[in-house]
């Protein structure tokens, strides 16, 4: 399963001119608000016809300006969970949960207990919209398109309407739909935490064109996409088993950088979790600390060093198999002689990695 | 109850209610439609069109009824086609008067259905269509159930005022008893005759009473169907 998408489309004092392909798995559409982003999702869920440009999922094509294709929306079988849930007000949670029932061709599909089970809402069928809190509003919303039985799952931003606490609720839920069903999902977001959490490939766009894209895992430790991607938010993923719990309250993660220490992880011991490190957590030393209150010091070498316009630089390391970002000073840089090549110590606080920055994985 | 108006009276009310219901029900399916369009698109002529759905509510009734005659009449354009290929007649029925009636309702009927589709979010038609739903489809099972507090208050309104219609089904069909004598035209006639008085009152006061009737079956039925719609 591969979305193929290339567009363009002209807005008044804008224009979008974007090029990418989605391969299976989660697709993060990422940007700021006015990057074209949701531009994108509208166009390839046929509510918006983009000026030029030729749009195919599976080789099937959904649009070709040249060929003089478009794809009615009700015909592209492609299930929008959108920002604002829109669930139909008249009908209780079950007959928005089945309503593209009707209309979807027969066939294997997720089952109504599979995605009741999957999302949690089976205490809501009887509900009427009205009565959903916005997180469950949410759950409803991606249950809904799920049971159309779509060839591709798009959402947008399905949670920036929700707080943190109704946030940190939805996303196991996007998780598990991730490692568990085989839809394929493209989904837009602002929120870097999130996508790193979620995306297995990654597209950021800025003004309107693709800045870069391609593994996710590749892109976040990549210091030449930190501008994009935003100084403060970047950080590497680290894919880790949980080990133990430990007596103390900390809890051991086995990741192929080496052992690591977090708060409590809400997880069971032998689960697979992503795990951010977020680039500003990350400290270096050239010799091994000692006498340090810091838990976590990783051996590393540095891969590359990207210089920025002002006092800052973003290191690149190799800890193990997998690559790490860490923000310091170029004064820092400079005076330690940090280059390609050279044997560091990456140090990480325990306590910087959030539980919001810790996920499940399939 | 029968004995309480004279058969003549109560055919002139019995006459009054079938030529509403009926120009009522005919009326709907074109006023949803209409409605729908006015409200959904823009188009060359929208303008036109909305003038001519409301020219009935602005002209003197008496110029729409002699409008009717001239086209629906026995010798109109419309009216004879009609005559000779499925033998409907309009001019001096009862149909006459459900025509005129329907006619002269249809403005606030329209009025009423376009307000509750412009009040339809067209987001969730678009989620609908995501979802697999045609147009038609989406009409039916979204749009439809959202507006059907507007369409029962329209439909009301319309009948009210069907009830009340007098000039243009006057002007149109006449004032036979028994064929077109609706409950207004029935009022008239005994205003005009020394002693109807009393009659004329009787009327009204069924006038009275169906309109009340009328005014709050509309809200209650209006305000359970959006209770039901607004579900919590």
């Amino acid at each position: 399963m591969t979305l193929d998408v290339r567009l363009r489309h002209a807005f008044a004092g804008f224009t979008l001119d974007i090029a990418f392909a989605a391969p299976a798995g989660v697709t993060a559409l990422f940007g700021r608000s006015g990057s074209g982003k949701t531009t994108v999702i509208n166009a390839v869920a046929g509510l918006l016809r983009p000026d030029a440009g030729r749009i195919a999922s599976d080789g099937h094509v959904l649009f070709d300006s040249a060929g003089g294709i478009d794809v009615a929306v009700h015909r592209r079988r492609l299930g929008y969970v959108f920002q604002d849930a829109r669930l139909f007000p008249h009908l209780t949670v079950r007959q928005n949960l089945l309503y593209g029932r009707w209309f979807a061709p027969r066939g294997p599909g997720e089952t109504l207990e599979r995605v009741l089970d999957l999302l949690g809402i089976e205490p809501l069928l009887a509900r009427r919209p009205g009565a959903l809190s916005g997180g469950e509003r949410s759950r409803v919303a991606i249950g809904r398109a799920l049971l159309s039985n779509p060839a591709m799952l798009l959402m947008d931003e399905p949670m920036a309407a929700l707080d943190e606490a109704r946030k940190a609720e939805i996303l196991p839920y996007l998780e598990r739909l991730r490692d568990e069903t085989r839809v394929p999902v493209l989904f837009v977001s602002h929120a870097l935490a999130e996508v790193a959490r979620l995306a297995t490939t990654l597209v950021v766009l800025e003004g309107g064109r693709v800045l870069r894209a391609g593994p996710a895992q590749d892109i976040l430790s990549d210091p030449a996409a930190v501008p994009a991607l935003g100084i403060r938010e970047a950080g590497s993923v680290l894919a880790a088993r949980l080990a133990r719990h430990e007596a103390d309250g900390l809890s051991r993660l086995e990741t192929p950088a080496g052992p690591l220490w977090l708060p409590r992880v809400a997880a069971d011991p032998g689960a697979m979790l992503r795990v951010r490190i977020a680039a500003q957590d990350v400290m270096l030393a050239l010799t091994r600390p000692e006498g340090i209150s810091a838990l976590n010091i990783l051996p590393a070498t540095v891969t590359a060093v990207r210089l920025g316009e002002g006092p800052g630089a973003v290191v690149q390391l190799r800890a193990g198999t997998e690559l790490l970002l860490a923000r310091v000073t170029r004064r820092s840089a400079e005076a330690m002689g940090l280059a390609a090549g050279r044997p560091v110590f990456a140090v990480i606080k325990s306590v910087a990695v959030a539980q919001s920055d810790i996920g499940g994985s399939g | 109850m029968t004995d309480w108006l004279t058969p003549e009276e109560w055919r002139a009310v019995a006459l009054s209610l079938r030529v509403s219901f009926w120009a009522t029900l005919i009326s709907l399916p074109a006023g949803i439609a209409v409605a729908y369009v006015l409200a959904r698109y823009r188009f060359r002529g929208h303008q036109l069109l909305n003038g001519l759905v409301h020219l009935p509510l602005i002209l003197p009734p008496v110029v729409t009824g002699y409008l009717l005659l001239l086209t629906f009449g026995r010798k109109g354009a419309v009216g004879a086609f009609l005559d000779q290929t499925f033998g409907l007649v309009f001019a001096f029925r009862w149909t006459g008067a459900a025509l005129a009636a329907a006619v002269m309702a249809f403005p606030l009927m329209v009025r009423a259905i376009r307000m509750a589709i412009e009040a339809v979010d067209p987001r969730l038609e678009a989620a609908a269509g995501t979802l697999g739903a045609s147009r038609p489809w989406v009409f039916v099972t979204v749009t439809l159930p959202l507006i059907l507090p507007g369409i029962i208050a329209g439909a009301i309104l319309a009948f009210a005022k069907a009830m009340g219609e007098f000039g243009a089904t006057i002007t149109f069909v006449a004032n036979i008893p028994g064929q077109t004598q609706t409950l207004p035209s029935a009022i008239y006639a005994y205003l005009q005759v020394p002693g109807g008085d009393a009659a004329a009152f009787r009327l009204v006061l069924v006038a009275i009473a169906i309109a009340m009737l009328a005014l709050l079956l509309s809200e209650w039925v209006g305000r359970s169907v959006a209770r039901r719609i607004a579900g919590a």
